[in-house]
Formats: C-alpha cells, structure tokens, sequence
C-alpha cells in the first residue's frame, strides 16, 4: 500500500505545499503591487471553483487532461526520461481520436473505445520515436519531444485541413455521436458542465500507472533504468527496450487525455494555431505531485482549479487576466525550484536551532 | 523567528498601503465603470441611459490587446459605458476550451448582453444560447441562427474593392498582391473584393495571392511578402491579423533601403502603427461601432436575436480611415466614384 506517512510527514510533502503557498504568497504580492485586493480575489478564485456544481462540473473537466499528461511525463521521469513531448502526444491523442469519430461508423460500444485506441496508439508511437531515437542512437530526447511537438501540431493541422474539415469552418465535422463520451446524466447533475468519462478513466489510469511501476516486474525494470541505467544494463536488463517502451507508455497517457478532450469536450477539432499547453502544464503537475501517480492526481486537481477558478478572479474581483498567469506562473516557479524552498527551511532550521541552544 | 513575522507583517502592511494608493487609477482594471458624476449629467437623455445595464464581452485567444478586433470592440464597449453608463467587462479566453465556461459566466450572472468576438466562437455561443434561453448573445464574423443570438458580419468584400481601386490606381508595376490568414470565407471576402476593385480600374494588373495558413506568424508574413516583392509586386493587401505585421515589417525594411513598395493595412487604421512611409491605406472594419451599435439596441430594448445585421459600405461599417495622406485628390475622387455606385447597387462586389 502507499506509504502515508512519508506522503504526508516527510519534506517530500512538505516542499511542494510550501512551493504553492509561497507561489500564492508572491502572487498576493503581484496584486497588491497591481492595485488588486489578493483576499477578496483568491475568495473568488474559490467561489468559481466550488461555487455552483456548475463550476466544480468545469473544474472536473479542466482537471481531466491534467492528469493524464501529468501521469505522461511522470511515467517517463520513473524511466529516468524528460518528457517535454506530452504537448505532442497530447495533439497527437486529438487528431486520432478525430480521425476515428469523424470517419468510421460504427455502435458506440466499439467506436467510442475504437476511437479511444486510435488516439492512445497514434500518441504512443509519436512518444515511443523520441524514446527509440533515445533507444537506438542516443539523441536526447528532451530536444527530440520537443521538436516532435511542433511537428504534431502541424501534422494534426494538415490531417484536419485535408481530409476532416467541415467546409466554410476552421475545425473537423462532429464527431459522430456513438464516439462521444460525454455522459449526460452525469453532465445534467453537474448543471450541463462538460463532465465525461475521462474523469474515471484518468483515475483509473492513475492506480494502473502506480501498480504498473511499483506492483509488476516491468515496472521494477522500468525504474531500475531510471535509478542507473548503468547498473540496469549490468544486471541483464534491456535498457533500450525499457527506454522505448516508457515512451511509449507515457505517449498513450497523454494521447488519452487529448482523445478524451475531443471525444467527450469538444465533439471537434480546430486547426490551431498554437497547441492547448496542457501537455506543458502536465510538467508543471507531474513536478509538483512528485512523480508519483497519487500525487500528479492531487497536483493536477490544484492546477486544473487554479486555471479554471482564474476566470473568477478576473469576473468578480476584476484582476486583468495578466496578472492571474503572474500568479499561475509563480506557483509553478517555486514549484519547479525546490531548492529555494529547502534553501528556506534550511534557514528556518537553523533559527530554531540556534534558539534551542540559547 | 518572531523578528521574521513580524518584517513580513510589516512588508505586508506597507505594500497594502501602496496597493491602495495605485488602486484609485484603476486603469489596469478589466472592468469599467464610469464615475457616477457622468451618468447624472443632464446631458445625457433618459433614453439613452444604460444605468444598471451589465454587458459582457468573451475574447478569442487573441486577447484583448490584439490590435485587431478584440481590442476594436473592447474599446466600442468602453466608449458606449462612458456614453451612458452601463456596466461592461470582459473575459479572456486562454483556450478554445475556454469559450463555453466564459459564455456562461456571463449569462449565469444574468448580463443583459453578452458578446463573443470571433469567427470560431460560434458552436460554444450556440450551446450557451441554447443552455440559457433568456439569456442575450451578440457574435462578431459568424452567423449563429439561435433566437436570443444577434449575428454581426461585415461586408469585407465591399471594402477591400475600395481598396483594390487605390491599388490598381497607384501600382507602377502593374503587379499588386494579397496576404491572407486563413482560408475561410471572411478572408476570401477581402480576396475577392480586392481583386475585383484592381481589375475595375486597371485591367492590366494582375493579383498574386498567398495564403499563409495562420493569424498569428508574424515570421510567415514576412516570409510571404518577401516572395511577392521579389517578384515585382510592389503593393501588398493583406488580411492576416499579426501574420500581416510581418508583411509590414519586410515592407519597412525595402523602403529603407531605397525600394518603393506599399502596404495596405486591415481591420483599423494601421498608419498609425506602422507608419505612413509604408502604409498606402487601410480597409477599416468598424467593429467598435458594430458593438455600439447593438449594445444600444438592448438599452433602447430594440434587440432583434435570432437576425443577421450585415454592415457594408453604406452602414460605414467598413472602409477607408479618414485620413489618407498618400493618395492624390485623384485617387480619392475614383474611390468616392465606386463608392457611391457599390452603394447604389449598381456595382455588386463578388464574395468568393
């Protein structure tokens, strides 16, 4: 079983609950230097996410894909991987899922799954290239995801122009209503929030991700190449494979979560311009949960309510959007850089020692 | 450790004290409301008073400081508030994912109007009519056939044969081009509007046209520009949002170094952005008026959902900017000419 007590006692816990205090701390900050009141304006930012079931429908919704693209880079980081191509699988995962709901018919207990499959696999291979790439001729792969990242977002662009565009629109004709995975009693109990079955599916995947890497032989595998892939190797293990293979996995999470965007959110979509960023985000998620499946889930709940409750902000205590990614983005900084945080326990520490002594 | 407190405690208090003093200008704030000492005003008719009236706006991913007609309608919102004083604020939307809870917010708190600005709103605004039915929408570039949805388009097409006649007029090379973002049809209405005006003045000259695939990629429109100037165009018309900046930019860079070209810009008057060395004209879309203009229709409580207001040359809903610096008498007086028949009826602009 998890280990609670390390979860909650120990400063693995402590550092990323005091990185988001201090990320709000700094953004109060921001917005009393803006002229803003930070209480009547983080007051709101709760109202909008617990408010209205409406509201906490949305954040559900928002929170959804955070999970999977946060297992994603989490997945590979247990592999000793940086996956900064979540953004492309993610891109890759809603083009597939397009593709299969817009051009197959078929009952909705085999296209729904159907077109699930086909964003997980496309998402998959497009990880598991940067992974063999990595694999076969050691090109990093930070650089490699990156890269793919751009390339998935016109690749999906040029399939939607191509071959799904809905004519005199800029995005893909409906899906058909047997690929949906909206749920509508659900939806209707949340105020018609767009709640779909990613939800489940994303938790589920969070308990699979865990018992995968900490239950199963190949998980083991997986994080020994992590730990040392020297020693990994020595050991008889097959660390190209495992390398590949943590790509891929990692692909199809975040494929998931940009299929299930489509399937059960948007029902389409768009040529755009710029990717969603929720691959990115799913960084920022899997750094602050620790690389652990329970806590990428409880990362991305606090992002997903971040971002969606930001819109409260902006309504009901008129902080101009500006400033909420002030905010949003200091979270992450202090997040992403624990060593300012243990740097000020350190200090902290320190003080009370020197007391006890005195 | 107490000293520490008690330094954030008074950080805190200082900062507070600063916040508030900053607070008074208000002019970061995204909502605006006039001071009250304007709406008492005698001036203004009972009529036309707005008071108690909330109107909100959902940008696209644009944002509200996008040059373009995000920024265009925040400002008609703005000047209607301070015109009569109703209550307005808008709500970014960061994603496309974004324009559904953004819409809603609006309606759920029961604003009498709520604008989406954008092509590409159009679904979400269809579900947030059809989710609140007493609400009041108004979209900008789309037509939405809903009952509680007032459609703006524009006649793009109108103005930007206007703006051919200037180009076929002042080309020396007897080659002008145009730029556009995306193929959709309000930007094969500036297309086709263009190339008719070129060819109802000057037979002659030909329109290279190049598309390049995105609103945003201000690197891709220089790119584009490049091409057509290499090629001996030596007038640009471009409808590219800030792709067309780009396009600007490269047009700065040859005037420069000696080389007579021209830009036209699009949406507002881009002379006053990009200068009058490169800017021959600009085809205005009055966004902002639009705004005004059906945002007063709910005030009057004239408000006609489910219809499609199409403004064209003789609405002044699109056109040239008042000032012209760089075209002759001659040229203005062609562009009056045209004007008055397209307004007549007895010149129909193709739309595609």
């Amino acid at each position: 079983m998890i280990d609670w007590k390390r979860w909650f006692i120990k400063d693995n816990a402590a550092i990323p609950l005091l990185a988001i205090l201090s990320g709000l701390l700094f953004g109060a900050f921001v917005m009393l230097l803006g002229g803003f009141n930070p209480i009547d304006a983080y007051s709101h930012l709760f109202r909008n996410v617990f408010g209205s079931p409406y509201d906490f429908g949305e954040t559900i919704r928002q929170v959804t894909p955070l999970i999977f693209t946060g297992l994603s880079v989490a997945f590979a980081f247990r592999a000793g991987l940086f996956n900064i191509g979540a953004e492309g699988q993610f891109v890759m995962g809603m083009t597939g899922a397009s593709i299969v709901g817009v051009l197959l018919e078929a009952p909705w207990y085999i296209h729904a799954p159907l077109a699930l499959a086909g964003g997980a696999l496309l998402a998959g291979l497009w990880g598991g290239l940067a992974g063999f790439l990595k694999a076969r001729w050691g090109i990093n792969e930070v650089i490699t995801t990156i890269m793919l990242n751009w390339m998935a977002l016109y690749l999906s662009n040029y399939i939607v122009r191509a071959f799904l565009l809905e004519p005199k629109q800029q995005r893909t004709y409906l899906i058909h209503d047997s690929a949906k995975t909206s749920m509508a009693w659900l939806s209707e109990l949340f105020g018609s929030a767009r709640v779909h079955w990613g939800i489940f599916f994303a938790l589920l995947a969070a308990v699979l991700c865990y018992a995968f890497l900490w239950k199963t032989g190949q998980g083991l595998e997986l994080r020994a190449v992590g730990h040392n892939p020297h020693a990994a190797q020595y050991a008889g293990m097959n660390v190209k494979r495992n390398v590949t293979k943590a790509m891929f996995i990692g692909g199809v999470f975040a494929g998931l979560g940009g299929a299930f965007e489509i399937l059960g959110v948007f029902h389409y979509q768009v040529i755009a311009s710029a990717s969603p960023g929720l691959g990115f985000d799913g960084i920022a998620v899997a750094l602050l949960g620790g690389n652990h499946p329970l806590g990428v889930v409880l990362a991305a709940l606090l992002f997903g309510s971040l971002s969606y409750g930001s819109a409260g902000m902006s309504f009901g205590a008129d902080v101009p959007p500006e400033i909420i990614r002030i905010i949003i983005g200091s979270v992450i900084f202090f997040v992403a850089s624990p060593g300012i945080i243990r740097w000020a326990m350190g200090l902290f520490a320190r003080n009370r020692k020197r007391k006890e002594v005195a | 450790m107490t000293y520490t407190a008690v330094f954030a405690i008074a950080c805190m208090i200082a900062l507070t004290g600063c916040g508030q003093g900053n607070s008074s200008e208000g002019a970061a704030s995204p909502s605006s409301q006039p001071p009250s000492a304007s709406s008492e005003s005698p001036s203004s008719s009972p009529s036309a008073s707005g008071q108690g009236l909330k109107i909100g706006m959902v940008t696209d991913t644009g944002g509200v400081n996008d040059n373009s007609f995000n920024q265009s309608s925040w400002e008609g919102l703005q000047q209607l508030s301070q015109e009569t004083g109703i209550e307005v604020k808008y709500l970014q939307s960061k994603a496309d994912s974004d324009y559904l809870p953004n819409l809603n917010q609006f309606a759920k708190q029961n604003y009498d109007l709520t604008w989406g600005i954008g092509y590409i709103i159009a679904d979400s605004m269809k579900l947030s009519a059809e989710q609140n039915k007493d609400a009041r929408f108004a979209i900008i570039d789309n037509v939405v056939e809903m009952p509680n949805i007032q459609s703006v388009t524009f006649a793009e097409h109108e103005g930007s044969f206007l703006v051919g006649v200037v180009a076929g007029l002042t080309t020396q090379s007897n080659k002008v081009g145009f730029i556009g973002g995306l193929e959709i049809p309000v930007i094969k209405r500036f297309e086709a509007g263009f190339k008719a005006g070129v060819a109802a003045v000057n037979p002659n000259a030909t329109v290279s046209v190049n598309y390049t695939g995105a609103f945003d990629k201000p690197d891709l429109g220089k790119a584009a520009a490049a091409t057509l100037y290499n090629d001996g165009v030596d007038i640009l018309f471009h409808a590219a949002g800030s792709t067309g900046n780009g396009a600007f930019n490269e047009a700065k860079d040859r005037v420069k170094n000696g080389q007579k070209v021209w830009m036209i810009g699009v949406d507002k008057d881009q002379s006053l952005i990009f200068g009058n060395e490169v800017t021959l004209t600009s085809m205005v879309k009055r966004v902002d008026e639009a705004v005004k203009l059906v945002s007063k229709s709910v005030i009057d409580g004239t408000f006609q959902g489910g219809t499609v207001l199409s403004l064209g040359l003789k609405d002044n809903g699109v056109g040239l900017p008042a000032d012209n610096p760089n075209l002759s008498q001659e040229v203005l007086d062609k562009v009056e000419e045209y004007k008055a028949k397209i307004v007549s009826g007895e010149i129909e602009v193709p739309t595609e």
